[in-house]
């Protein structure tokens, strides 16, 4: 994958968990919990699609990393590099 | 001499949510009751194939966005609509009330069944690794999850819980907000119960394991109470909650009532897991009665537990027979056969959909009932149309659960 598909499927995971809001405006620096309505059981949805679309496994000390999107991007990079 | 109760001891229903099968307020439900509009349809359950059913069509995106429906339960989503739907209909301004004095109290045959098997059928793609079991599980099948989603969404922060009692619990629940109200615990009580038993396989492998589960090339004459060619039960979804408040206060402000709940009771068989025990039924119709003070000949309509199951329908007309005699002056009527058996919220539908009875007084009928098994034979039993009579000034509501549970509920028309 590249990071632009990366990208893409972190912002269509977060439009499925959170299908009430408009994420066409999410800035890539700004931490995600800042612009969308976004609480800790949803970031572990986050974790949890992740885990089940692509196996990857965030351990809980990396979470920090996915705070953003561009975050999430480099952290995974590596990881769905080969998929 | 019965001893006139003061205002703040008499509790009134002041307003009516619910979502049934072939209605998804009053106004709809009442209609389909009168026209023989039945809710009864075809559905597809994991690993069941198809079954008949009766499922709820209400909008849940009417109350709840679409980031709550994804987190919550369908029981949860279904008790939100009501209460809302209630809260509407009783003209309450919610913003203006005291929401710590609101107490919300739902019935539930079950709940967590639903959620359970979805969770086990996910880690089955999964080779059952519980790594990817949900971390909304708990939360979800908590047993006051539908009463506290309706705090979630409500902002309403008195007490919130439901009651298990089977298929008793819409009544048991509307009995405990009355309660509730008498101790002076609440000023307001949302009470009623709520179902969401079609999501769930193993309640009808469950009833068909039993020999309990009904099947009819027709789905809307599959659920046929009282008539010798009934074959079981109907597992439908199904809601309702209404607003229960003192009659001082509904008096104040000049809510609608819609009618006074004077007598109830509760009592157990202590005999059997499933079959239901006539004499234990008989005290709970006496005890209902003598709580509201009045006698068998004061009863107007008597809304029938009976699910179309063999064994059950029988011991229930019995019980009838010993209650009120070989020719009841009451009318008699079942709502399960337009709506199957609502679970936890069938004690508290099927009141609601007699409820306008004590201002049209049309009594609604049994449908599919072609021919009344002579076991279950009763004089009055109102037959496949509508039945206009002179005068509704009682309801008498039976609701009767598995473990022996017996509810009955007495609704009189509203006189000051």
């Amino acid at each position: 994958m590249t990071k632009e598909q990366i990208k893409d499927t972190i912002l269509e995971i977060i439009a499925q968990i959170t299908p009430d809001e408009d994420l066409s405006n999410l800035k890539g620096d700004i931490p995600i919990r800042e612009q969308v309505e976004l609480d800790s059981m949803d970031f572990l949805d986050i974790i949890m699609e992740l885990r089940k679309r692509y196996g990857i496994e965030v351990p809980e000390d990396d979470y920090v990393q996915l705070a953003t999107l561009d975050g999430s991007v480099a952290y995974l990079e590596p990881r769905m590099r080969g998929l | 001499m019965v001893t006139k109760k003061p205002n703040e001891a008499r509790i009134v229903i002041t307003g009516v949510g619910l979502t049934a099968p072939n209605g998804n307020n009053l106004t709809e439900f009442r209609k389909s009751l009168l026209t023989g509009k039945s809710g009864i349809q075809k559905l597809n359950v994991r690993y069941m194939g198809e079954v008949l059913a009766g499922i709820c069509h209400f909008d849940p995106l009417k109350y709840q966005k679409k980031k709550e429906l994804r987190r919550g339960t369908r029981a949860g989503s279904t008790a939100i609509y009501c209460a809302q739907e209630a809260i509407a209909d009783a003209k309450l301004d919610l913003a203006s009330l005291d929401k710590s004095k609101i107490g919300i109290y739902i019935g539930i045959t079950e709940h967590g069944t639903v959620e359970t098997e979805n969770e086990i059928y996910e880690i089955k793609q999964f080779n059952y690794d519980v790594r990817f079991w949900s971390h909304h599980h708990n939360p979800r099948v908590v047993a006051n999850n539908p009463a506290g989603e309706v705090t979630l969404n409500l902002g309403i922060t008195g007490p919130h819980y439901t009651l298990g009692a089977a298929c008793a619990s819409g009544n048991i629940g509307l009995i405990h907000g009355l309660q509730m109200l008498l101790l002076n615990e609440v000023d307001l009580a949302l009470a009623g119960g709520v179902s969401e038993c079609t999501g769930s396989f193993g309640i009808f492998a469950g009833f068909k394991s039993e020999g309990a589960l009904a099947f009819h090339p027709d789905p809307e004459k599959a659920c046929r109470p009282f008539d010798k060619d009934r074959n079981g039960l109907i597992v439908s979804d199904g809601g309702c909650i209404f607003v229960l408040e003192r009659l001082r206060d509904a008096l104040k402000r000049r809510a609608k009532i819609y009618g006074e709940i004077v007598g109830y009771a509760i009592n157990s068989d202590a005999t059997d897991f499933i079959f239901p025990n006539k004499e234990r039924q008989v005290e709970c119709m006496k005890l209902a009665l003598n709580k509201a003070s009045i006698s068998p000949e004061d009863i107007d309509i008597i809304n029938t537990h009976g699910t179309g199951t063999i064994e059950g329908d029988p011991v229930e007309c019995q019980a009838i027979r010993e209650v009120f005699g070989e020719r009841p002056h009451a009318y008699i009527n079942n709502t399960k056969s337009f709506i199957g058996h609502a679970m936890g919220a069938a004690g508290a539908l099927e009141l609601a959909g007699n409820l306008p009875s004590l201002e049209d007084c049309i009594v609604h009928p049994t449908i599919n009932l072609d021919h009344l098994d002579p076991e279950c034979h009763l004089n009055n039993f109102v037959i496949n149309e509508p039945k206009k009579v002179d005068k509704v000034d009682y309801i008498l509501n039976n609701s009767f659960g598995m473990l022996g549970i017996n509810s009955v509920v007495i609704v009189k028309r509203f006189e000051e």
